[in-house]
């Protein structure tokens, strides 16, 4: 049975992510749900799975407390080649670095830095909190079969910074709120969604199933 | 494209049971907050609030569990209110599978623990709930006092903190939402106090929750365009029956406030 290790470091909404998860895997097939603050657990998954909510900082000062936890993450995701999912504040963590209160290095994955969403209406609230609609503009394995523009399926967002790559070619989605947002990032066999999965029903689902039985 | 105006019911919950019912179609039992939760759901709510209004230690356990089972379900943000005190409380909460958490009388009692809960939370699940009524004294203009005044303990008891600079402390100190209840409206069916939300939603940069005296759809409406909100809460019109979901969403759409439909088969 092959195994989804979704990684416990004090910051996400555990419980959630795991249900949403247990629930697609149950479609997918023959896959354990497994959340974690063992490296030597996530190790041995087949796929790895970061939540993250809260400040840039916070969550890479918890991610840097977990011993071996990075290490095991670089030699799996970075050497290894196995499937990576980030949300959130874990998809920012990809980052080279977050400009949120201070400069933190991230974890280096994806070229770019965390910038404070800067809405061209002043009236726009920050964070951006809700259901929006995405554009994808790089077809991507883990949005197959969802659809977007005005007149697809919306994502649940709450985040007041966002990821801006320095390579066109890793920002996998956008969203529209008062000027273009990163909504998905991606290289190679890393993914990352702004928006939380777990939390935005059908186009949510279908993303974690995607993940699932993606084959990068 | 655009963000969507979210319409979210609200469920009081006392000992893990719903008040006052809920009348949906199907639903095996009606006092369940979960099969409210999964109606509401799947009839295309954009988040679910949970109020917790339990007298006792006992009673304020079982909300946990309502959560819980809540997050198996329900893939949509849940937010849950009514006696978060202490960092624990939220921390409980947060791990039962709820995403924010509304305060009130502890946020009027100790702002601070709004700052530490910000802290350790983040900003995006700390959401304060503004009690507000129109001042008594109605000395207006004089200061620099708005009409509203901040109650606590449901409406019963006067703060003396003036409603708007209440709540831009509060998101200075970390509030990442603020739901604003008109006590005057609540219950009462005559629409929000849209003066009230408007004055508030203009100060601060966060979203706003309008909640208090939903009557008719165009309450709603009216509670987006007048005044200023992000998101319009409601409970007794839900369920009670007097709209649907489906019927609110096509309401607010037809009068031209983008909301989202993904759940509108």
């Amino acid at each position: 049975m092959s195994s989804v290790a979704i990684i416990d470091y004090g910051a996400g909404n555990l419980h959630s992510a795991a249900k949403a998860f247990e629930r697609m895997a149950a479609d997918v097939g023959e896959m354990d749900v497994l959340v974690t603050a063992d490296p030597e657990l996530v190790r041995k998954a087949d796929r790895i799975m970061l939540p993250g909510v809260g400040a840039f900082a916070d969550c890479k000062a918890g991610l840097d407390a977990v011993p071996g936890m990075v290490d095991v993450l670089e030699e799996k995701v970075i050497r290894g080649g196995t499937p990576f999912l980030g949300v959130c504040v874990g998809m920012q963590l990809m980052a080279s670095e977050g400009r949120e209160k201070a400069v933190t290095p991230g974890l280096g994955w994806i070229p770019g830095a965390v910038e404070r969403i800067r809405p061209n209406d002043p009236s726009l609230k920050i964070p951006h909190m809700g259901w929006n609609n995405i554009s994808v503009v790089k077809p991507h394995a883990v949005l197959e079969g969802i659809p977007d523009g005005p007149d697809g399926l919306h994502a649940y967002f709450v985040h007041s910074y966002h990821l801006v790559t320095e390579i066109a070619d890793m920002r996998i989605a956008t969203t529209d709120y008062g000027g273009t947002v990163t909504a998905c990032v991606g290289r190679d066999n890393l993914f990352g969604a702004q928006f939380h999965p777990e939390k935005s029903q059908a186009l949510g689902l279908k993303l974690i199933e995607n993940f699932l039985r993606w084959t990068p | 494209m655009t963000l969507k105006t979210r319409l979210i019911p609200c469920l009081d919950v006392m000992n893990g049971r719903v008040v006052k019912g809920v009348q949906f179609v199907d639903l095996r039992d009606a006092g369940d907050p979960v099969q409210a939760a999964i109606a509401y759901d799947a009839a295309g709510a954009d988040e679910l609030t949970f109020l917790d209004i339990a007298a006792s230690h006992e009673g304020r356990e079982t909300i946990f569990d309502v959560v819980s089972r809540t997050a198996e379900h329900c893939f949509m943000p849940v937010t849950v209110g009514g006696g978060v005190r202490t960092i624990e409380d939220i921390r409980k909460l947060l791990l039962a599978g709820a995403d924010k958490v509304a305060i009130n009388s502890a946020a009027v009692s100790d702002p601070d623990f709004i700052s530490r809960a910000a802290d350790k939370f983040g900003n995006q699940c700390i959401v304060v709930s503004v009690d507000a009524k129109q001042r008594l004294d109605q000395q207006v203009g004089g200061d620099n006092r708005s009409e509203w005044e901040i109650f606590t303990h449901g409406g019963r008891r006067p703060s003396g903190l003036d409603a708007v600079e209440f709540a831009v402390r509060m998101v200075e100190r970390g509030a990442g939402e603020l739901l604003v209840t008109s006590m005057d409206r609540d219950g009462t069916k005559s629409g929000f106090d849209l003066g009230l939300t408007r004055s508030i939603a203009d100060a601060v940069e966060v979203p706003v929750i309008a909640s208090g005296g939903v009557g008719s759809l165009q309450d709603l409406v009216d509670g987006v365009k007048e005044g200023h909100a992000s998101a319009v809460l409601a409970a007794s019109v839900f369920h009670f029956g007097t709209f649907t979901i489906p019927q609110a969403k096509q309401y607010l759409r037809d009068h031209g406030v983008a909301v989202r439909m993904d759940g509108a088969a």
